[in-house]
């Protein structure tokens, strides 16, 4: 969980399973995450063939370090269990589950994923999970969904269905979004996972998605979902630390280094004692810094 | 495991394979059309064959036309056309995955 809880997700970009195209080339953008679809992207009648081409992407290309994640058919499809079974012998980082309305959907996929480790003879617990939470009734279970299982590593809020549910559409200002952004980002911090946005899918409104992406991050989301590459520079950008804020995370953690030189269990800087959420904060940006190539593995100013 | 139905599987777009199967009496016979014939036909005939192989199927008419695709895609469209042909999509062959 730990290094769950730590890791970068920033963008979590879809890729359509059936697309041999898209999945093949999907580790060159720097996604932080990459999530195949096996659903809404590919039609009732190519499932079989999306998840074995998935299958077999696995298990031969490089997709550079990014987390992978897989995007099963519902609980309530014929294609489910397959999925399921597909993915976990192919050794996916994540499952995530479409239409989560409650605890017991989470263990029930949870379930299944442990039986599938033991059926294909990989690592118990080596699967993870995620929920996409997609109508009211997600929204206001959210905070039991999140803590449904220690293999969930995030939740993610899907705004095309939950609007519809809400008998709304989606608006330039996201004020329909409000309840259930905070819903969701709140369960996710409360169970120590990640929170992951909706995605923008106007690609013709730059303005808006930069809008919408700094707003989020804002909030303390820890990315967003993506349907195209070209967003993910965007999202990193919103991501990146100031300067400022890097030479200010500097300062603590050398501060915490010459506690620690001088066995000092109390970190001090210019006088003053250093609190644990300075400390996690400046390690998070320092984090942000580095996968932003603005910082060395050290710590230092890259020059430009 | 004898072909129930033809069946096609892949599409026309790059990077993709289309493979079509139908039933044959003589072993697994291919006919490739594919830009990169003379560099590759050789490789990706013995891809298909060594993958229907795996599923028991010894005798086969196979049409492929290829778009550049790489051998996990190759080997992915074969499956599932085979599959489609046997008529078991619904029984994942997981041993040949």
């Amino acid at each position: 969980m730990a290094e769950n809880s730590e890791r970068l997700r920033r963008t979590m970009m879809f890729v359509p399973g059936n697309n041999p195209a898209m999945v093949k080339d999907a580790g060159i953008y720097g996604a932080d995450s990459i999530m195949f679809d096996l659903e809404d992207a590919v039609s009732l009648a190519e499932k079989d063939a999306a998840r074995v081409l998935v299958y077999e992407a696995l298990q031969t290309q490089d997709y550079e370090g990014a987390e992978l994640v897989v995007r099963v058919n519902g609980i309530d499809t014929p294609f489910y269990h397959d999925d399921v079974r597909a993915m976990v012998k192919a050794g996916i980082d994540v499952i995530r589950l479409p239409k989560v309305e409650s605890a017991q959907m989470i263990k029930d996929l949870v379930k299944d994923v442990a039986a599938a480790e033991t059926e294909f003879g990989r690592e118990a617990g080596s699967t993870h999970v995620m929920a996409a939470i997609e109508s009211a009734k997600g929204v206001l279970n959210a905070p039991a969904i999140a803590a449904a299982s220690d293999r969930m590593i995030g939740v993610a809020l899907s705004a095309e269905d939950y609007t519809t549910d809400m008998k709304t559409h989606r608006y330039p200002d996201g004020a329909e979004l409000e309840f259930a952004r905070n819903m969701v980002l709140h369960a996710a911090r409360a169970a120590g996972i990640a929170a992951f946005d909706t995605v923008f899918t106007n690609m013709d409104d730059t303005e808006g998605f930069y809008r919408e992406t700094r707003y989020i991050h804002q909030l303390g989301f820890d990315g967003k979902s993506l349907v195209n590459p070209r967003q993910i520079k965007m999202v990193n950008s919103v991501y990146e630390p100031t300067a400022k804020e890097i030479a200010n995370a500097r300062n603590v953690i050398n501060a915490i280094a010459e506690a620690k030189l001088k066995g000092s269990g109390v970190i001090s800087m210019n006088g003053q004692m250093v609190d644990r959420p300075v400390v996690l904060r400046a390690q998070r940006v320092m984090r942000l810094a580095k996968a932003s190539h603005l910082v060395d593995e050290e710590g230092n100013d890259i020059e430009e | 495991m004898e072909i129930k139905q033809t069946a096609l599987a892949g599409t026309l777009e790059s990077s993709d394979i289309q493979i079509m199967l139908s039933k044959g009496t003589d072993g697994i016979k291919i006919t490739l059309d594919s830009a990169v014939e003379k560099q590759f036909g050789d490789q990706i005939r013995d891809l298909i064959t060594k993958t229907l192989q795996a599923l028991d199927i010894t005798a086969a008419n196979v049409k492929a036309v290829d778009k550049g695709a790489l051998d996990c895609v190759i080997k992915a469209r074969t499956i599932a056309a085979a599959q489609r042909a046997l008529g078991t999509t619904d029984q994942p062959a997981w041993e040949v995955f």
